[in-house]
């Protein structure tokens, strides 16, 4: 139950959704995109999140579909979680997002969503990170592609009145080996305590993570350590702590320190998978 | 501040004004009568709510009404004589029945989408539920007896 | 015999699946008020001041209380204010409540409160409480009104103190040659029943009360609201549809209370107060917490000689229903044992949590916990396999309870043989702890149990039947349906006895303090004996009526009639018969004369010969009998990351008789999972200054589904012979050693002797690798 009001917009289209954004800034109103809407409601009823103006854009041609373009897959970043696991056209995106929140919550959580949520772990967005997705981001000019690690730092970077409509990945990604653990405090169900997932891409292993802080993120100096073949996997998992970013979290689902020790084990397990180890 | 819309519920056009902050749980349970419908959590959390829209299981309070047009929508009260509910009541799966409308939409809407559903996909499928009464395993014997017949008539 | 046993529908079972069995907040009248609580985002806290004014601008708003002082509520002792005055207690406490024509109003007025605290320092957990100069969470415990036998400590934190003194500790430990000591603790956690508490409250022109609520004690409000408010019990009206969940969380009386100020605050309109998950888990009493420490003797060849306990029940803000949770933790403070000496201190301390309720088992998993747990230590001590020692001591007939009661095989059922079915269904010759590989160990624990359940001495329950034209039964009981099936059951014991077609047994399953008889509370798996007997009672009445009347019919005297398959007919030659059909509403003969009414017959029963406890040694007969059980776990662990997933899990109880086999069945394995939670996962996580850190389902989780292990249970039936049919309660057992049995096979794994719950992978590694105890 949310107890402020809104005035609710379904726009047609990209432009005319971008207008309206910017138009309801004018008149001094606090809009919000509207996706797949979880967050909105579930913040909202409790007050984390206002708006007074939701602009759903669900009706936006394109946002929803999954298809295959020039080389690339085109993902609309209003699909939803579950039907990226259905029509799984990137393996390690359908693994990774088929253990967030649960199926029910996914038929409704939207890709785009996940990627730009208040939630901090994001983890939809960890093998955009290791595969150069790029990002198309319609801004008030038009749809603008840009490579993912130039506007997701930590969280998403957009201008205000700016959002992000659907996701690039180069074909020559989608089969390449990969990794995606995810490990919580209890059996099978609640957030991360860690989140990993990893590509194998011409001999290197990229790695991103969630969970561990409050953030997720791809750490070039930790894959450099992960790719130094002159240490054995434990020691590249050792050193590859040190560039942790920092705060390393430590709540309810875990201490910091047990989180490392969680970290240290699912980097060697995805280490030795793709590097042909025992299987885990 | 409110809206008018049309909500095809169980077969029936219902046209409403609601407020647009207002969810599809609310509006069911507040608005239209039907209070089947659960609020356990009202955070998406719990599964008590579910509802099929065109028939796929969502979380009602996780959405808002105006998002339900133009869609079928079927709660707890359009489920009728289905082998579903049947078997809940042979095989025990429910106590209290708090849970229950939420957990037989979800099971409705599996059995039926994936009628071969192994272990693994039923329990991908009813993880999104709680109950607390039984220990799953009435309901997983009630989602095995149906998926059995629906299968045998295959 | 041929329902009893059976497997027989429930019959609420085509409401539950078809969305229409109505719980409260499904009743919806017209021209019911909705009102908000604001909650305390301060554990303990001074109310500096508190403002409405932006809060009664809001069009729609008919009431805003708080900042009065209310008269003070407690079911033992009067130490809370319904809505807090001054001062808060507890993260979650009630601070304000509006009144308003719709929720989003309310909660629109409940945003526009402004309150400001100054924060005081908190009492974090029971072992502090204790301390001396410890901040004290009530300075004036003394100034309190409060029932007879319960002692709260002036100037200190100690809410209740029970004490157990059998035979001689000096005596005790001499004979010991072995001494195992083991502290435990564990934080209180919740409920968290699928439907959150909600009641609505009018009061009519005449000063009557109506309240609508979600209890497990809709009569015990009554009571309630005249030690609270002075209203005659007959003025009061409670009505409880079908609850969906309790667990003993709605044994306690809160919301009824606020709901009923709030409508006395809007000239006695209905008022609606329906609790959001993140309130119905803090804001109302939660699941008790405990800090324990245990001693026990034993000689060398393993028997148990002395056992010396303290209990430190975290209680939380105000002590309700938690000076009677220490009680009960007292009355069985040992497992199921003979043990000669015994002396335990059960405290109820006051701290600043979220106040505690009854939880199933009613402080007996809890205990058991300390208590298996330190069984455990001690068969290490002792180089003895723990199950062997359990059989050893297990308490037999002709042995005495803590509270000295001296046992028959009626009242204790059979430990021994519990025991030995679960060695032989765990297969445990095969050894507690199996290394499968460099990383997987499998391994196994153990758990006895047993609980009576300590009811007020007085307390009773009643029936009534009243006969339809059809020669059907409506069966009116004042259990509440909280999903245990009882009312069901009852049924079932109507249709044997009246040797009958249950489906011509109506069973209403509203609950009205003004038409149904009283059924003291819905708790402590009592549901079956008390409702059962009162129904057997009643069923006798019927039968003596109805022969009454077919004795004038068929002339035939009333001692040659019997009464079976809807008749009533001469046992020397069943030709000679009336249909109860025709008898029912009396008999009619062919020139219109008519002889009797319609048949309405009753029963009651009250709990026989039960005793207060002595003030200084606990002695006395605090229940009817105990059930009793053995149970089990087995893991698969993964000793490197200290993950773990549970396979199987065990329960043998003596159950009695079985009256309704996959109710039965149902009942033990929903209490497993439920045990399996609160040992595995499940627990409030406080931060230094006493806020609860997971008031939702997203981040305090239950079992979900593919979470749970294979469930192994089986029966011993040992009959109570008092009760109908043998049965003994059922209700709570399959929780009462899964935490302890958790703790003991996880320990055995790892080699640690395990003091926390919940047993979460990173609290193994806490304890293997050596880290403090730092875990709040």
């Amino acid at each position: 139950m949310i107890s402020f009001d809104f005035e609710y917009f379904k726009p047609k289209t990209i432009q005319e959704t971008i207008h309206l954004f910017h138009s309801l800034v004018t008149k001094k109103k606090t809009p919000l995109y509207y996706s797949g809407g979880t967050e909105i409601i579930t913040l909202g009823r409790l007050n984390l999140v206002y708006t007074d103006a939701v602009i759903d854009i669900n009706a936006l041609p394109e946002y929803h579909t999954i298809r295959f373009s020039e080389g690339y897959l085109v993902i609309g970043a209003g699909v939803s979680l579950t039907k990226v696991e259905e029509e799984n056209p990137f393996p390690l995106l359908s693994k990774t997002v088929s253990e967030i929140a649960d199926r029910t919550a996914r038929n409704k959580i939207s890709l785009g969503g996940n990627i730009c949520g208040d939630i901090f772990y994001r983890e939809a967005v960890l093998p955009l990170l290791i595969s150069d997705s790029l990002l198309g981001i319609a801004e008030i000019d038009g749809l603008h592609y840009y490579p993912i690690n130039k506007v997701f730092n930590r969280e998403i970077q957009l201008q205000k009145g700016d959002f992000l409509f659907n996701i690039l990945i180069d074909q020559t990604y989608l089969d390449l080996p990969f990794v995606s653990m995810k490990r919580r405090q209890q059996w099978n169900v609640g957030y991360p305590l860690v989140t990993i997932c990893a590509l194998k891409k011409d001999e290197e292993v990229r790695m991103a993570f969630s969970g561990v802080c409050p953030f997720p993120f791809r750490s070039v100096e930790m894959e450099d350590v992960f790719n130094d073949k002159s240490y054995s996997l434990e020691d590249r998992v050792r050193r590859s702590l040190q560039y942790l970013p920092k705060p390393v979290l430590n709540d309810v689902e875990g201490s910091s320190e047990y989180r490392i020790f969680v970290l240290q084990h699912t980097i060697l397990d995805a280490l030795q998978k793709l590097e042909g180890g025992p299987n885990v | 501040m409110s809206n008018p819309i049309t909500l095809n519920i169980n077969g029936k056009k219902r046209q409403i004004t609601v407020r647009p902050a207002a969810t599809l749980l609310d509006t069911l349970r507040l608005r239209l009568g039907l209070t089947g419908s659960k609020p356990g959590c009202l955070n998406g959390d719990c599964g008590a709510c579910t509802v099929l829209m065109d028939g796929v299981p969502m979380k009602s309070c996780l959405m808002l009404a105006v998002e339900g047009e133009g869609k079928e929508i079927t709660t707890i009260e359009g489920l009728i004589n289905t082998p579903i509910q049947k078997a809940f009541i042979e095989k025990f799966a429910f106590q209290c029945g708090y849970c229950t409308p939420g957990f037989l939409m979800n099971c409705h809407a599996l059995v039926y989408t994936e009628p071969n559903a192994s272990d693994e996909r039923i329990k991908d499928w009813l993880e999104s539920n709680i109950c607390r009464c039984t220990g799953y395993r009435e309901i997983e014997e009630a989602v095995i007896s149906v998926l059995n017949t629906v299968k045998g008539t295959h | 015999m041929e329902y009893i046993g059976k497997s027989v529908i429930r019959k609420e079972a085509f409401e539950k699946v078809t969305g229409k069995a109505k719980y409260t907040n499904d009743f919806q009248e017209t021209g019911t008020l909705h009102a908000k609580m604001l909650i305390s985002p301060y554990a303990h806290a001074n109310i500096a001041s508190i403002d409405f004014s932006e809060a009664w601008k809001i069009p729609g708003v008919k009431a805003i209380l708080g900042d009065e002082p209310f008269p003070l509520v407690g079911e033992e002792i009067k130490d809370r204010s319904p809505i807090a005055y001054k001062r808060v207690r507890y993260h979650g406490e009630p601070v304000a409540v509006v009144v308003a024509e719709d929720p989003i109003t309310a909660k629109k007025a409940v945003d526009a409160i402004k309150v400001s605290y100054e924060s005081l320092p908190v009492v974090n957990s029971p072992r502090e409480a204790f301390q001396e100069n410890a901040v004290l969470v009530h300075e004036n415990l003394d100034r309190y009104e409060k029932r007879e036998g319960v002692y709260p400590v002036p100037k200190t934190n100690i809410a209740n103190l029970d004490k157990i003194r059998k035979g001689n500790m000096e005596d005790g430990f001499r004979e010991s040659d072995v001494v195992a000591e083991f502290q435990i603790s564990f934080n209180p956690s919740d409920h968290a029943a699928m439907e959150t508490r909600c009641s609505i409250a009018e009061i009519r022109a005449d000063g009557e009360v109506i309240i609508t609520t979600s209890s497990q004690a809709p009569f015990a409000i009554k009571k309630l609201m005249e030690w609270y408010f002075g209203i005659e019990p007959g003025k009061v009206i409670v009505k409880t549809p079908l609850v969906g969940g309790a667990y003993g969380g709605k044994a306690a009386v809160q919301l009824e209370v606020i709901a009923y100020l709030a409508s006395k605050a809007v000239a006695g309109q209905p008022v609606k107060l329906f609790n959001s998950r993140e309130e119905d888990m803090i804001t109302s009493p939660v699941h008790i917490g405990l800090d324990a420490s245990i001693k026990l003797g034993a000689t060398k060849d393993g028997f148990l000689k002395a056992a010396e306990i303290q209990f430190l029940f975290d209680g939380g803000a105000y002590s309700d229903k938690g000076v009677d949770i220490s009680r009960a933790g007292a009355v069985d403070c040992t497992g199921p044992y003979a043990i000669d000496h015994i002396w335990c201190d059960s405290y109820c301390m006051y701290t600043n949590h979220p106040y505690a309720s009854a939880y199933r088992g009613y402080s007996h998993a809890e205990v058991l916990f300390a208590f298996e747990r330190t069984m455990d230590v001690l068969a290490e001590k002792l180089n003895m396999d723990p199950l062997e020692l359990r059989y050893k001591n297990a308490i037999r007939p002709g042995d005495t309870t803590p509270t000295q009661v001296l046992l028959s095989s009626s009242t204790v059922g059979n430990v021994p043989k519990c025991i030995e079915r679960l060695k032989e269904l765990m297969n445990w010759a095969e050894g507690q702890r199996m290394e499968i590989d460099d990383r997987k160990i499998r391994a196994k624990g153990i758990s006895c149990i047993w609980k009576t359940s300590t009811f007020d001495t007085n307390a009773t329950s009643g029936v009534i039947l009243t006969f339809n034209p059809d020669g059907s039964i409506n069966l009116m009981s004042g259990v509440v349906e909280i999903g245990t099936g009882t009312k069901t059951v009852l049924a079932q014991i109507l249709a044997e006895r009246m040797k009958m077609d249950i489906s011509k047994i109506h069973v209403k399953m509203l609950v009205d303090t003004q038409t149904t008889p009283e059924h003291w509370k819905t708790v402590g798996s009592r549901g079956t004996l008390m409702g059962g007997r009162a129904v057997l009672n009643a069923a006798d009445e019927a039968i003596r009526k109805l022969k009454e009347v077919a004795s004038c019919v068929l002339r035939v005297p009333v001692e040659e009639l019997e009464v079976a398959d809807g008749k009533v007919y001469f046992l020397d030659n069943p030709n000679v018969f009336v249909e109860i059909k025709d008898i029912a509403y009396g008999y009619t003969f062919p020139n219109g004369n008519t002889i009797g009414g319609q048949i309405i017959a009753s029963g009651n029963y009250t709990l026989t010969r039960m005793t207060h406890l002595d003030r200084e040694t606990g002695k006395g007969k605090p229940g009817p009998e105990w059930a009793v059980g053995a149970q089990g776990i087995e893991v698969e662990l993964d000793k490197r990351d200290y993950t773990y997933r549970i396979i199987k899990a065990y329960s043998v109880v003596d159950i009695g008789t079985v009256l309704n086999e996959k109710a039965a069945r149902g009942q033990v394995m929903g209490a497993m999972s439920m045990g399996i939670a609160f040992g595995g996962r499940e627990t409030f996580v406080f931060d230094p200054y006493g806020r609860v850190l997971n008031p939702q389902l997203r981040t305090y989780r239950p079992l979900h589904y593919g979470e749970q292990p294979e469930y192994i249970i089986e029966f011993i039936e040992t009959p109570h012979i008092i009760a109908p049919y043998g049965a003994r309660g059922g209700g709570e057992h399959g929780l009462l050693g899964m935490p302890a049995a958790l703790g003991n096979c996880l320990s055995a794994a790892l080699g640690v002797q395990l003091k926390h719950l919940p047993l979460i992978p990173e609290l193994l590694w806490r304890a293997q690798e050596g880290w403090k105890d730092d875990i709040v």
